[in-house]
């Protein structure tokens, strides 16, 4: 399960994830993301309560990262440790902008 | 989830837990409920079960898109602890085309995000995240096996 709210104005979006973002959930966030990135100049992707991430999920960062940096920024925030181990096992940690 | 056999060995120390489940995504889930029960049964800290789960994720998705493609098949998997040994044995078989993602070279993770190519990391964080994987194919199945200590 993988909830999604959604905020996008003035060229910022806010997305808040609660859940798990795996093979089944993540294309719901990528649907979500193509449908709202147009004109945005700055993404934040809250992971408060997100629980779970696997490789399904980071196809879909490292994709939402490589567009936003062709037209803004893009950061994570209140990312658990679980997760940060998977950002800091594949190199992600590098790559994203994680506060 | 599907029937589970549970067997002992003779010495009472390790459960085996077999699995047979369509090997699809709808199932990925239930059958990561089902080994997380196994493990905290069995002594297994929370993040060493959560480094599991994100393993069992990588290893049963491959098999339900990738082994009977165009067609769908069965997946089996045995579960295998020893709170004596504090380790579990995961194994993973599927009777499809012969394949064996250990062969695999890994991503470069040191390229930045605009070089990084999508995809490709699903085996690499297993290998990563377990003590052991390995792959043999024998009799027509592709045989995955995983091991983890705590």
């Amino acid at each position: 399960m993988l909830k999604i709210n959604k905020t996008v104005e003035n060229g910022k979006a806010f997305f808040e994830l609660e859940g798990r973002l795996d093979t089944v959930t993540a294309p719901d966030l990528e649907n979500e993301l193509k449908a709202s990135l147009n004109d945005v100049t700055e993404l934040t992707l809250d992971f408060e309560k997100l629980e779970y991430i696997s490789s399904a999920g980071l196809r879909v960062l490292l994709s939402a990262q490589k567009q936003m940096s062709k037209q803004g920024t893009m950061k994570i925030v209140h990312v658990n440790d679980t997760i940060m181990e998977i950002f800091e096992v594949t190199g992600f940690i590098d790559i994203l902008t994680i506060q | 989830m599907n029937k589970i056999t549970i067997t002992k060995s003779e010495d009472g120390q390790t459960v085996f837990r077999d699995m047979v489940m369509d090997a699809i995504d709808q199932n990925l889930f239930s059958l990561q409920s089902e080994i997380e029960s196994i493990l905290q049964a069995a002594g297994c800290p929370m993040k060493t079960r959560w480094q599991i789960r994100v393993a069992v994720e990588e290893i049963f998705v491959n098999i339900a898109h990738y082994a009977y493609e165009p067609e769908k098949g069965k997946a089996t998997i045995r579960v295998e602890t020893s709170e004596e040994h504090s380790c579990a044995v995961l194994v993973f078989e599927d009777r499809g085309i012969p394949y064996n993602p250990l062969a695999k070279k890994d991503p470069d993770i040191t390229l930045s995000a605009k070089e990084r190519k999508i995809g490709g990391l699903g085996i690499f964080m297993t290998k990563k995240l377990m003590d052991e994987v390995s792959y043999v194919y024998d009799d027509g199945r592709n045989i995955l096996t995983l091991k983890k200590t705590w």
